[in-house]
Order: structure tokens, then sequence, then C-alpha cells
């Protein structure tokens, strides 16, 4: 009996925020015959992707979680990919950088913000008719508007605070003792949507939660009101830029249906659908700005 | 007569019963704090709380709840309390229990658990002008409190500490919960305690600072609410505001509840 | 491109809006560099590889008490960066 009660009791200590990390290539596709391959590494707070372009389309990336320094997520982010190819650095032909960490990455030829390159990865995720990006990344949130070929024609970034961001989340997945993957889905199996917790912080909302647990409200329930509260947050946000039709949803937050589903009420709009990691946006638009800038150097030349 | 004042603060309850006292020749009224009383509520609600704190007062001051003429209630949590008699804002209340301590005062710096705010405070101890920030948790005592207990030190020791400190170590994140990161890795650097204690105090106090900016800075200056027992942070908000002396009343976390009794007194005439 | 420099939090939406395609070919000489004060302004070339004006990254997180000395709460008038820039590109959300 203790023997089979020792692998839930091993499991209690896990981290409950810890999202999947993974990496991806198009096998049906040989990086050898590409004439031009680009490299896109996005070194954001808490993740960080590199994505690799074989002459303007995705062949592959690695998603992972941050570590300590830049210089090293950045590297690790691309040796999961140039691992799993076959590929190597001096067959890149050019790197962009982007994210908080962009003018850290060593090998990058240039450094772009992370809204233009959301804004170009979206495009190439949604497709032309994306207008609106929301971006909910792991420290800040984003709302851009962009033209039909993926140029940022409005933008504003909220970065002072954890609301409305991953961490946010994450923070309510460890207090909830519940993997960050199954948020999303818990928080519909409820039979009343509750009101949305008051609290726009992050500290005073797990405070909040507490006492609603105390209450007696379902965990379930409580997920609830706090996704409803962060779809609540990033839509008042998206209202001093608007949203038009082409409505996009980049990062790791587009992948809680929870908070998503809210976002999509709340606006009554659809948001566009991918099946492109969300997360890898960042870093895609970067490997699509590296492809551009070698076209106007070949054009140059 | 006696008046009861009540704060409903986000981490504790205060409660104060004045006795109005009337001096033959005096041109003025004047008041006597009979008992001032702080619970923490625990796992009560608002209002089950308020009323256990009230009659833990009343009994310690041995009062009866018909001797109390008027009861007034302020804080977050006031519109819980349902036998109060009225409620009045934060603001109105510190300002009126400051100008009661000192009434000198023109600016209040009120830092409490969940709440900082800067109140311009007129001569006859009206809130003029406020800035606060109710719904974000930097620049105000429970991030100090939090940061305090990763470092195995009550607020007290943290304030303490702090002093011994000379270094600056600016924090760059706004944010309560980005900060958090921020002196985890000052800990996990091998930082001396002191010298984060002191950055923790200090990004507290530049936060302080700003929102009492908004409203002016204008001498004198009263600190109230809990953040006032910690030396450490009186220190570094004196700094943060570039003025000589800030006045700290005694029991300066029920300064909010005597402002409600020494209204309920003031409104029976 | 709008550019939307700021926060919003629990106290308010605190953004300074630099409209770029006003601001690329400044008539007024980069006035904003000199009028702010607090020297929020820097110019940068962004990712389209125009020179425009842009708040300083320190600033971005605290403008509403950054700005409150050209601005307190009882009111204002004139705010000498909106003076300044003659193209009219810069805009306070606030």
């Amino acid at each position: 009996m203790s023997a089979e009660l020792a692998t839930p009791a091993a499991e209690e200590k896990k981290e409950f925020w810890r999202w999947q990390e993974n990496t991806w290539f198009d096998e049906s596709k040989n990086w050898r015959d590409a004439k031009i391959i680009t490299c896109g590494i996005d070194v954001g707070s808490v993740s960080s992707q590199a994505v690799i372009c074989c002459d303007g389309e995705l062949f592959g990336y690695n998603s992972m979680r941050t570590g300590n320094n830049s210089p090293d997520s950045a590297k690790n982010a691309l040796q999961g990919i140039l691992d799993k190819t076959g590929m190597k650095l001096e067959d890149i032909h050019y790197t962009v950088g982007t994210g908080y960490g962009r003018v850290n990455v060593p090998f990058a030829n240039k450094a772009v913000t992370e809204i233009a390159c959301h804004a170009r990865g979206a495009n190439y995720m949604g497709g032309s008719k994306v207008r609106t990006i929301l971006d909910m990344g792991g420290q800040d949130c984003k709302a851009i508007h962009c033209d039909e070929r993926g140029k940022v024609t409005n933008f504003l970034m909220n970065d002072k605070c954890a609301a409305g961001t991953g961490r946010g989340m994450e923070v309510i997945a460890d207090l909830m003792q519940i993997p960050i993957a199954n948020l999303g889905p818990r928080s519909f199996d409820v039979e009343t949507e509750p009101e949305a917790v008051s609290s726009i912080c992050v500290v005073f909302a797990k405070s909040e939660a507490l006492a609603l647990l105390k209450a007696g409200y379902t965990k379930n329930m409580v997920i609830a009101a706090y996704c409803q509260a962060m779809a609540e947050r990033v839509v008042s946000l998206l209202e001093r830029i608007g949203v038009e039709e082409g409505f996009f949803i980049t990062g790791g937050i587009a992948k809680n249906p929870g908070v998503v589903k809210r976002i999509e009420r709340l606006l009554g709009i659809q948001a566009v659908e991918t099946k492109i990691d969300s997360q890898i946006a960042g870093a895609l638009g970067a490997s699509l700005f590296a492809y551009t800038l070698m076209q106007k150097q070949a054009k140059a030349a | 007569m006696i008046t009861a004042g009540i704060d409903m603060g986000s981490r504790s309850i205060k409660v104060v019963l004045l006795e109005e006292i009337k001096v033959e020749g005096a041109p003025q009224l004047q008041y006597a704090v009979k008992k001032a009383y702080m619970m923490l509520p625990g796992e009560l609600d608002a209002d089950e709380a308020a009323e256990k704190a009230y009659n833990e007062a009343l009994q310690a001051a041995g009062l009866k709840r018909e001797d109390v003429a008027a009861v007034y209630v302020t804080g977050a949590g006031r519109s819980q309390v349902k036998f109060a008699t009225e409620g009045v804002t934060e603001m109105t209340a510190g300002a009126r229990g400051a100008n009661y301590m000192f009434p000198e005062v023109r600016t209040v710096v009120d830092v409490g658990a969940e709440e900082g705010r800067g109140v311009k405070v007129d001569a006859a101890g009206k809130a003029v002008d406020f800035a606060g920030n109710e719904k974000c948790a930097a620049g105000a005592g429970s991030f100090a409190e939090a940061m305090s207990r990763a470092l195995q030190m009550t607020l007290k020791e943290f304030g303490e500490a702090s002093l011994r400190s000379d270094k600056t170590i600016p924090m760059n994140a706004q944010c309560t919960v980005f900060a958090e990161s921020e002196v985890v890795s000052l800990i996990h650097a091998s930082t001396p305690s002191q010298d984060i204690a002191k950055a923790v105090l200090d990004a507290v106090a530049s936060r302080i600072c700003a929102m009492v900016r908004r409203v002016g800075i204008e001498e004198s200056i009263v600190l109230i609410g809990g953040m006032a027992h910690s030396a450490g942070f009186v220190d570094a908000l004196k700094k943060a505001l570039d003025v000589e002396k800030i006045l700290l009343p005694e029991m300066p976390e029920s300064i909010s509840a005597l402002g409600c009794a020494l209204l309920a007194a003031e409104r029976q005439h | 491109m709008i550019a939307n420099n700021g926060y919003k939090d629990g106290s308010g939406e605190f953004y300074i809006s630099i409209d770029t395609d006003k601001c690329i070919d400044c008539s007024a000489d980069r006035a904003c560099l000199t009028a702010c004060p607090k020297g929020m302004f820097e110019i940068i070339t962004d990712d389209y590889d125009d020179e425009v004006a842009c708040v300083k990254k320190s600033f971005t997180r605290s403008l509403a008490f950054d700005c409150s000395e050209c601005k307190p709460s009882g009111g204002y008038t004139t705010l000498p960066c909106t003076s300044a820039c003659t193209p009219g590109a810069i805009k306070h959300s606030w």
C-alpha cells in the first residue's frame, strides 16, 4: 500500500506552473534543398524560441524555458532544433534576435523588437487578413495593429504589471496545485459562470482566490473567476487601440482556452485559428524578417 | 458622549473608542481615547470580524453597546459592516485623525498592508486631494512583508537591518510579482540581507513618494498606517521625499479609526 | 505607426502616443528632446529603419509620476512636450 502511494506523493512536489517545452520540424522537407536558411531567436522573460525558415517558409522550431542568462538561453534554444534536424550553425545564412534578451543573442546579425516580430509572425500564421494581434507573453501583454503585410500601424504594451500575463497564470496554477495546461479546460467545468475576481493585481487576486475557496467555491470556479478577470483585463487593454476583424492571439496564453474563449465572448469576435504553436510567433517573425533582409541584400549586390 | 471608529483594513481591524470631554471655559470640545484595539480577522468574514473586534474593544473599555452614540467605519471592507452608523472614506478618516494628532499637518502619507496613498489636507483637517494605487500591491506593506519573510526576518528586524546598509541597489520592476524574482536572484547572489532590506524599502518608498508627489509635497508630513513602525521605511521615505522630518503619531495604525471616531463625535452636534 | 509608450494599471491609463509618420521628417528640429524637463525622449532607429522619437525605457513604467511636474493632479493648461512638437506627433492619453 505504501509503495503504491509513493508515486502520487512524488507527483505532489512537481511544479504546476511548468508548461510543455517542445521541438518540431517539417519532415516532408529537406533543408539542404533551400537556397536561403534563416533563423529567428526570441529570448523572452519566461520562454525562449528558435525558429528556422527555409526560403521564407517555416521549417522547424524549438521552444523552451529561459535560463539564467540570455546568451545561453539563445544558444540552447537553437541547439535543440539544430540537433533534431542535423543542421549546423554555419548552415544558417542570417539570424535575427528579438524579445527582452534580443541584444544578447551572440550569433544574431540584427535585433528587431518583439512588437514588429509578433506582427510579422501573426501575419504568416493567420494570413494577411490579420489586423489586430494580442500577444500575451510571460511578463507583458501587447496589443498590435498591422497592415496586410504584417507591418505594425499601432501598438501598445503593458509591461508594468503581472496582471494579464503568463506569469499571473503561473501563480494561479501553483496556488491551485493544478498543472497550467489543465487550467483552461477546468475553468469551463462549472455549473454557473462565477463573477471575475475583482482585483487587477495578481498579489491581491491571490488572497481573493483563497477567500473564495474558503467561502465554498470549487477550485474550478476560482479558476473560472480568474480566467474571466484576466480576459477582462486584456480586453480593457485592447480597447485603447480598438479591435478590427482578423483578430489573432499569440504567446503562451493563446493555448489557454479558458482565457481565449472568454476574450472572444467579451469582444464578440472569433480569433483566427492556426495550427502552428502560438508561442513561436515572435521567433517566427524574426526568422521572416531575416529572410526579407537577405533578399534586400541580394538585390543590392 | 462616547463614539466609536472602526477601520476595516485588509489585514487587521482597528477599533477606537473616544470620549468627548467638556471643559468649562474651553472654546473647543476635547476628546480622550478610551481604548484603541486591534484584531486580526482570521477565518471570520468582514461583518462577523467587525462585530467581534467591536465587542472585545467595548469589553476592554468596560462599556456597553448602548453607551456608544455613533459608530463610524472606514477601510476597504466598510460596506460589509451592518451595525455601523455611517461609512467614511479612508482619505477623510486618515486626514481627520492625523490633523487631530498634529494640527499642522498638510500631507498625510498612509501606508498599510495592501494600500498606499498620499493625501493633501487643509488647515481644518479635510482631505482636499489624494493619489493612491488601490489596485496594485507595489508600494504597500505586504510587499515588504513578503520580502522580509523570504529573508526569514520580522518586518521590524527587516527595517532595522536596512538601517545598517549604505548600499543602493535599484530594483527595476514596478510590479511586486516581478520584484519578487529580483529579490530571489539577489538572495542567490549572496547579497547581504541588510542590503536587500534597504533595496526593498527604498523601492516601496520611491513608489509611495511618486504618489505623494502627484498631490504635492507640503510640510508638515505625517506618516500613518502599519508601515510607520518600520524605522528603515521611515528613513527611506524621508530620503525619497527629500524632507528633514516626518511626523510619526503614536499607534500609527489606528489613526484612521481615530479619525472615524472624531468624525462620529463631531457630527452628533 | 502609432507607438503607445506607457502602461495601464489600477489607477488609470498612462500612455504617451507618438505618431511616427508625423515624426520621421521632424519640422520642429527634434524639439521634444530638450522640451521635456525630465529628458524622457530619445531618437531611435525603429524596426522599419525610420528615425523617430521614443520615450526612454526607464520612464515607460512610471509616466503618471514622471509627468506629474508638468501635470499636477489639480489640472494643467499646456505641456512642454506637446507644445514643442509642432508636427503634432506627441499625444497624452490622460
